[in-house]
């Protein structure tokens, strides 16, 4: 269960008081103040917003690669927030799976050698991963093209490579930031039918930005950044329309 | 059409560190080939200086060198008489002169060189009338006397004016310094012939070279005519300057080849620092020559632009590079010269006419690297870059 | 080694790029092959010289000769195991440009005071029979086509004639320069030539039981002629060497500084090269370190490719001089002006060092940049 009042216990992913502030040209800008979150396995989470307000923030610091001014992020236990440098590094491969709106490929690597990155850092023989590595493939579905490299492949087969990347070492949860920003309508959707497969089938926890309400309404739950903190879209849109009633 | 200039002249500033490297690429090869020349120049016009036209070298007939001659009196005697010899009021202007080589410890090392002794005789300032006492004054005959050139005192240890040199059995005082304008005189000690062939233990009256100074550049042809007619004489003739010019070749070569093969291999490493800087150039501004062409640039001019970015680039190492070896115009050296087997004091020589070859071997680096890459760059598919692919 | 893959994939993603900076190596190591050589060259014989040989010259000239009685009062002198008198001919065979040593040495003598010089024992007892015998280096006779067997025409300088000689063998020394040289019989030249030549040699060189006396030995015989008609200076056959090769000017000092401006360039070029081709690849840099690549590792893969390009190109460099300098040593050494030259194996070495310090050096600066890289900076929209 998704919750952002800081009330969860026991959740999978916990954040409580966390801020972030930052300098530009001169003067400081407090993105995120006093923000709570409590995720859940499973959970399909959304987050939206307009441009600026802090998603893209938020989500590089639940996955370790920027630390908060102030507050804790706790992931299945760990206090990732009073990790250091190197140990965030470790945290993250075993921990997190990311897929970004682009540049997530390696151009001269082929479909399969890029997912079997992350693998590369553990201890697994070449055999395992290729095992692992032609499972992930297959859950996205794109087994017959293993040997293609990205300029092979179009913008969904791109992003569907990402995916299986993302979930190849069996991450805790995944860091998706507007996954399906550079692609069309069909690929998007099939993006988020796979990401939907995860979720249901497979128990996967998923933290998504994006700035399309389609993609938004697939989520369990849609969060908004309001000065700073995180609100329930429903309620929102229910305050401001009961303001203006 | 063509495309202006300033668009090359930006662009350079833009990225201005790659394009600094290829600079400093072409800067060091010019400047190495240029030094290299002038080294080979330098020591060439030395030894050219020390011939003339006018005068005629005589040695024993298969000598390749004057170390290596020996001509006796009765020669001298028959030569004096030939037709073409100039004669003064005392004579035939004819000197009979030996050649030794001994050691003497070089300044900069400490360790011995080769110098060359010439024992003259009086006439020797007659035939050569480019040479000038400076300092003191000329031998006197049949004293243990030193005269030397004016690169010696600076070169070798102990043969300034007013020393005493120790060598082959006798005491010598160093009477006089010569300027010789600048040749291979310069660097030798001058003594009197018969007075240094008995100190070196040597046959009286044989020597190893015969000077004749003609009565004009154009009867040499006469004077060697008669020499090679007359049985007398088993003797080789030729222009004192030829002679001179053959003593230089070897090592004017060797310093040439190995010189100039040192600066191609460099104008190798630097064109492929052009052609690296270029073809970035070219990756990065993909774009902006689709807009270019678009805009209706033909790919002429795209050619003609890249290339003369190269050009530009080219031209600045070029003169980098002349400008950075300047200070060794001048600075001193001295080798050993293997075909006269002594030793030799020389500069580094940097003329315009050298200067005007290292810019054109920039130039020629900045074409090499610059028209791949250019014509790369026209032929660039235009939308494809232009979607930014 | 389970990134190589990524490595290998990453060095040929601009084909154009990597063999022009390979290129660059290669044409660095090439010079710096040719340099050593040159540099060898001039100093050769240095490397070559006994250090139990002491060298008598005339003390007035080097030119100049010394009397053959001298051997015996040099012979008795204690320390001294042996002594051997040469003389120089400086002939020309058929052209100036083929120029090369020719030594008359003194038969019984020679090869005990040159133990180093290698030859099939049945060709030297031939050479000591033969009147006109000549022995040719192993280079000599590769660059001339010498045969066992052949007729050695020489043209007189020094001493006018045409000389005929017989091949009576093919020896081989420690390096280049000891394999160009030609002997032929001492008593030939005495006889042929007469005169002076009758008592006097051109100089001695003898062998020492202990190199440790040698300055005692030199000065016991110089001061044994000192004050005689022909006075001797007598020295190491190393220091001998060592100031004929001083006398080429400052070779050495020439050729480091061309070193070295070659090698700031090459730096210069494959620094800027290394540091294109890193930013180049920001964002994936950063997806890497997204992943869990850490900091060091991301450091080591541009260190490694910088590394391998200047191995392999260095070393492609390095070959290539070896191959060029044999070319010239065949050809002729220039004229005849550079005695011996060779790329050694310790030279080889050092460039190979050189090398990967440049590989260092040019990969440091954007090793160190991507390894710093902060993920949320490196996947900024450009």
């Amino acid at each position: 269960m998704v919750r952002v009042d800081g009330s969860g216990t026991s959740s999978l992913i916990q954040v409580r008081g966390l801020d972030k502030k930052y300098s530009r040209g001169g003067e400081e800008i407090h993105v995120l103040q006093g923000l709570n979150l409590d995720v859940d396995q499973g959970d399909f989470v959304a987050f939206m917003g307009p441009s600026g307000s802090g998603k893209t923030t938020l989500l590089n610091l639940l996955g370790g690669l920027d630390v908060p001014t102030a507050g804790s992020i706790t992931v299945a236990g760990d206090a990732i927030t009073s990790m250091s440098r190197g140990a965030l590094t470790t945290w993250r491969a075993r921990h997190v799976g990311f897929v970004f709106q682009m540049y997530n490929l390696i151009p001269v690597l082929t479909a399969f050698q890029n997912v079997e990155l992350p693998l590369l850092l553990t201890s697994l023989s070449k055999s395992e991963r290729r095992k692992h590595v032609e499972t992930a493939l297959g859950v996205v579905g794109l087994s017959d093209r293993m040997q293609h490299f990205p300029r092979q492949l179009s913008g969904g087969q791109e992003q569907r490579v990402t995916i299986a990347r993302a979930i190849v070492s069996d991450p805790t949860f995944l860091l998706c930031d507007e996954p399906t920003g550079d692609l069309d309508r069909k690929s998007a959707d099939e993006i988020m039918q796979l990401v939907l497969t995860l979720v249901k089938d497979y128990k996967k926890t998923v933290l998504m930005v994006t700035h399309d309400p389609v993609v938004a309404e697939k989520a369990d739950i849609t969060l908004h950044l309001d000065k700073g903190a995180l609100v329930e879209s429903g309620k929102l849109a229910g305050a401001m329309a009961g303001g203006a009633r | 059409m063509a495309i202006p200039v300033v668009y090359n002249l930006r662009s350079i500033r833009q990225r201005w560190q790659s394009a600094l490297v290829a600079v400093l690429g072409i800067a060091g090869t010019t400047g190495v080939f240029v030094a290299m020349l002038s080294l080979a120049h330098g020591f060439k016009a030395t030894m050219m200086a020390s011939g003339s036209a006018d005068n005629a070298m005589i040695m024993r007939a298969g000598a390749d060198a004057e170390l290596n001659g020996a001509v006796t009196l009765d020669t001298v005697r028959i030569i004096q008489d030939e037709p073409g010899v100039a004669r003064d009021a005392q004579g035939p202007l004819v000197t009979a002169e030996t050649v030794m080589i001994a050691p003497f410890p070089l300044v900069s090392t400490g360790t011995d060189a080769n110098v060359q002794i010439r024992g003259v005789s009086p006439k020797a300032l007659l035939i050569r009338p480019q040479l000038k006492i400076t300092q003191g004054r000329f031998i006197n005959s049949g004293l243990t006397e030193l005269v030397v050139g004016r690169n010696v005192s600076g070169t070798y240890g102990g043969l300034s004016l007013g020393s005493e040199v120790k060598f082959g059995g006798a005491i010598w005082h160093v009477v006089g310094v010569f300027d010789a304008g600048g040749s291979a005189f310069d660097s030798e000690v001058w003594a009197d012939a018969n007075v240094l062939n008995q100190a070196f233990k040597r046959p009286e009256n044989i020597f190893q070279s015969i000077t004749a100074h003609l009565t004009s550049a154009g009867d040499f042809q006469k004077f060697k005519d008669a020499v090679t007619a007359d049985p007398k004489l088993t003797v080789d003739v030729d222009r004192e300057i030829n002679y001179y010019n053959k003593q230089s070749q070897g090592m004017t070569g060797m310093i040439t080849v190995l010189g100039g093969g040192v600066a191609f291999i460099m104008a190798l490493g630097a064109i492929f620092g052009a052609l690296n800087t270029m073809y970035s150039a070219v990756a990065e501004r993909s774009r902006e020559i689709a807009t270019l062409r678009a805009v209706g640039f033909g790919a002429g001019s795209v050619v003609f632009s890249f290339t003369l970015e190269a050009l530009l680039i080219a031209l600045a190492g070029g003169l980098l590079g002349c400008i950075a070896v300047l200070p060794l115009n001048g600075y001193a050296t001295s080798s050993l010269n293997l075909q006269t087997f002594s030793n030799l004091a020389f500069a580094f020589t940097i003329t315009p006419f050298l200067m005007g070859l290292g810019i054109v071997f920039a130039l020629l680096m900045g074409i090499i690297g610059g028209i791949l890459p250019a014509v790369s760059a026209a032929r660039l598919p235009v939308a494809p870059a232009l979607r930014g692919m | 080694m389970k990134y190589a893959r990524l490595l290998f994939a990453n060095l040929f993603r601009k084909k154009i790029r990597l063999t022009l900076t390979l290129a660059s190596f290669f044409t660095a190591l090439l010079l710096f092959g040719g340099l050593a050589a040159v540099k060898s060259a001039f100093n050769a014989g240095v490397d070559v010289a006994g250090v139990d040989r002491l060298v008598v010259i005339n003390r007035v000239s080097l030119i100049q000769p010394v009397p053959i009685s001298y051997e015996d009062r040099i012979k008795q002198i204690k320390g001294v195991k042996y002594v051997t008198h040469q003389n120089w001919f400086g002939g020309i065979y058929k052209d100036p440009k083929n120029f090369f040593p020719q030594f008359a040495v003194e038969v019984g003598s020679f090869r005990q005071v040159f133990p180093e010089f290698k030859i099939p024992e049945d060709q030297w007892q031939t050479f000591v029979k033969d009147r006109q015998g000549a022995i040719v280096g192993a280079g000599l006779a590769k660059r001339f086509g010498f045969k066992v067997g052949d007729r050695l025409p020489i043209q007189g300088t020094i001493l006018p004639g045409t000389w005929e000689f017989n091949i009576d063998g093919i020896c081989t020394g420690k390096d280049a320069s000891q394999e160009s040289q030609m002997w032929f019989q001492y008593d030939y030249f005495k006889e042929k030539v007469g005169g002076s030549y009758k008592d006097m040699v051109g100089w001695y060189t003898l062998r020492v039981d202990n190199p440790d006396e040698s300055g005692r030995i030199a000065k016991v015989i110089d001061d044994q002629f000192s004050n005689s008609s022909y006075e001797t200076k007598t020295s190491t056959e190393k220091a001998f060497a060592i100031g004929f090769a001083k006398q080429f000017g400052n070779i050495g000092a020439l050729v480091l500084i061309v070193g070295s401006v070659v090698f700031f360039i090459l730096l210069l070029v494959t620094g800027n090269s290394m540091a294109v081709s890193v930013r180049e690849r920001t964002p994936e840099v950063a997806v890497l370190k997204a992943v869990g690549y850490s900091d060091t590792l991301v450091l080591w893969f541009v260190m490694a490719e910088s590394l391998i390009i200047a191995v392999a190109g260095g070393m492609a460099g390095l070959l290539a001089a070896v191959g060029l300098i044999k070319i010239v040593a065949i050809m002729g050494n220039l004229g005849g002006m550079l005695p011996s030259i060779s790329v050694s194996g310790s030279q080889l070495a050092l460039g190979v060092c050189a090398a990967v310090a440049v590989g260092l050096a040019s990969g440091l600066l954007p090793a160190l940049g991507a390894m710093r890289l902060r993920v949320v900076d490196g996947l900024r929209r450009v």
